[in-house]
């Protein structure tokens, strides 16, 4: 089953460390990455730039609105995603525990939808 | 004024009689019926009505009578709802004679002691073997499914699921509320024991001790063990669990330095380790040797044991760690037995011979995603000089590791060997 482990984090938090605590932070990431593809649960992961660089777009009565900043301004910002697989609930659980953004920050674990066939049938 | 001070008295009294008594009221109400859902519910109302009851009209001098009987009120309601017909009346009238012989306690006939029956029913082997630790400290201590699930990190919805199927388990297949009998008893109690250790083991975790609910785990367990040494005195297994868990928790405090960082057993200041507690579970691990029945938490103890008198005389003995193992992993054969025993056999014969050992481990599930696997993994290849291997081990060690000062640790081993 794939779930999306969504870390959010204080982005200023992270810029107020020594460059010891950045490169000590940055590598407990790289190591989370590291064990996920050792343990064959790893299909994909991406860190964000800051919302600092965020835009955003809707289309509301056929005219395209363009805005500068994020969706939500909130004190910790979605900065980057892990996509696994694993065989239930509980172990993504115990792979969000393991995430370093769940001790500086928030781990939101989302299940993928499964499509059901029904889901595509004209009606 | 006085109504919130007797309000505030209500309240602590009812915290008192909860923190001692409530694993004994859901026993006693639920052993006849086996339904422990319903002993819980009407145990909580009781628990509410006695906060609005008590400030006005004064503490009773038998708390735990009046809940009991304010329980069993409740239980008498719950199924004048639920039933219609025949069946209903016999049930009332069940209810309605235990009720007068709550009357009678509720004066000053102590309420037996029936928790460990229920600890048994709890880990019956009809229970899911995953969900007898979170049962008993739902059933025994009245822990919330939250807090439960946090500590096993399993999600809210899940977990009070898992609770509810298992008590359903209990209430439809006549699960027993009883102490097994002498025959029964070894393995009916070591599931008990099982239990009881994960619930000290996800409490022990948390080794920094900034996670509270973490914490009170590791308590509640040692209570339930105490409970178990308290009513069953001769059983070996049952004290060597209750020492196990007295050597652990007495290095508690040693196991963070000042600052919050992590210290691994070989550096931990012995100043800070307890040393009331140590000599509580050496004088336990005496008396158990001298039962003559061997088993996996004497042999763990024995090994604590070990540990503590390597730090305390500054040499240690490793051939006699090795027996302790070897006999461990036996009795066990577990993964994580073993991987310890090649600790130990990396200083007797060398971090090669111990390296063969973990390669024939490595075909092992339960052992790849096992961070001590991996940090061990790493220390022997630094030792052999495999650097390049040692720090992908490391990095391993780093990303399975959900403790950030265990993690630190990890990383600067990485960066002093590799």
């Amino acid at each position: 089953m794939q779930y999306m482990l969504l870390a959010y984090a204080d982005v200023n938090q992270f810029l107020k460390m020594t460059p010891d605590e950045q490169k000590q932070t940055y590598g407990a990431y790289m190591s989370f990455v590291e064990a996920l593809k050792k343990s064959g649960s790893f299909q994909a992961s991406g860190r964000l730039q800051p919302t600092s660089t965020a835009s955003t777009v809707r289309v509301s009565n056929g005219k395209t609105q363009v805005l500068n900043g994020p969706y939500m301004e909130t004190k910790e910002q979605l900065g980057g995603y892990f996509l696994i697989d694993v065989p239930d609930q509980d172990a993504a659980i115990a792979w969000a525990a393991r995430c370093p953004a769940s001790i500086h920050g928030t781990v939101e674990i989302r299940p993928l939808w499964i499509p059901q066939d029904s889901e595509y049938k004209p009606v | 004024m006085s109504s919130s001070r007797s309000g505030e008295q209500a309240r602590t009294i009812a915290d008192a009689v909860a923190r001692r008594s409530y694993g004994k009221l859901v026993a006693f109400l639920a052993a006849r019926t086996r339904d422990v859902a319903s002993a819980e519910d009407a145990l909580s109302e009781a628990f509410a009505s006695a906060l609005t009851d008590w400030p006005v009209n004064g503490c009773p001098s038998n708390p735990e009578g009046w809940l009991l009987t304010a329980a069993r009120r409740k239980l008498i309601d719950f199924a004048r709802r639920r039933r219609t017909g025949e069946t209903a009346g016999e049930q009332l009238r069940l209810f309605a004679e235990q009720l007068e012989a709550a009357m009678c306690e509720a004066t000053d006939i102590e309420i037996p002691d029936q928790r460990l029956a229920l600890m048994f029913a709890c880990a019956h082997p009809t229970i899911e073997a995953s969900v007898r630790a979170p049962l008993i400290l739902q059933v025994l201590l009245g822990l919330d499914a939250a807090m439960i699930a946090s500590a096993f990190l399993t999600s809210p919805a899940a977990m009070s699921q898992r609770l509810v199927r298992a008590k359903d388990k209990i209430r439809e297949s006549g699960v027993a509320f009883r102490i097994p009998d002498r025959q029964e008893l070894p393995a009916r109690l070591g599931a008990v024991l099982d239990a009881i250790y994960a619930a000290f083991s996800e409490g022990w975790t948390d080794s920094g001790g900034t996670d509270v609910a973490r914490r009170d785990l590791a308590e509640e367990a040692l209570y339930l063990g105490h409970l178990v040494t308290q009513t069953l005195p001769d059983e070996p297994e049952g004290l060597g669990l209750f020492a196990l868990m007295l050597y652990v928790e007495a290095r508690r405090p040693a196991r963070r330095d000042g600052r919050g960082d992590y210290v691994p057993l070989a550096d931990q200041d012995l100043t800070s380790w307890n040393w009331d507690l140590i000599d509580a579970a050496e004088t336990l691990l005496v008396r158990v040797s001298s039962m003559g029945a061997i088993g996996r938490y004497q042999l763990e103890a024995a090994l604590q044991s070990a540990h503590v008198h390597r730090r305390r005389q500054g040499h240690a003995n490793w051939p006699a760690v090795m027996e302790l193992y070897d006999a461990l992993l036996a009795l066990s054969g577990s993964p994580v037995v073993a991987l310890n025993r090649a600790l130990a056999v990396a200083e007797v014969s060398g971090p090669m011979a111990a390296l063969e050992i973990l390669q024939s481990l490595a075909e092992d599930k339960r052992l790849t995603e096992y961070q001590p696997y991996w940090a061990a993994r790493a220390e022997l290849l630094t030792r052999c000089g495999a650097t390049a291997e040692a720090r992908e081990a490391y990095e391993v060690a780093i990303g399975l590791e959900r403790d950030a000062a265990v993690r630190r640790f990890l990383q600067q081993r990485q960066s002093q060997s590799c």
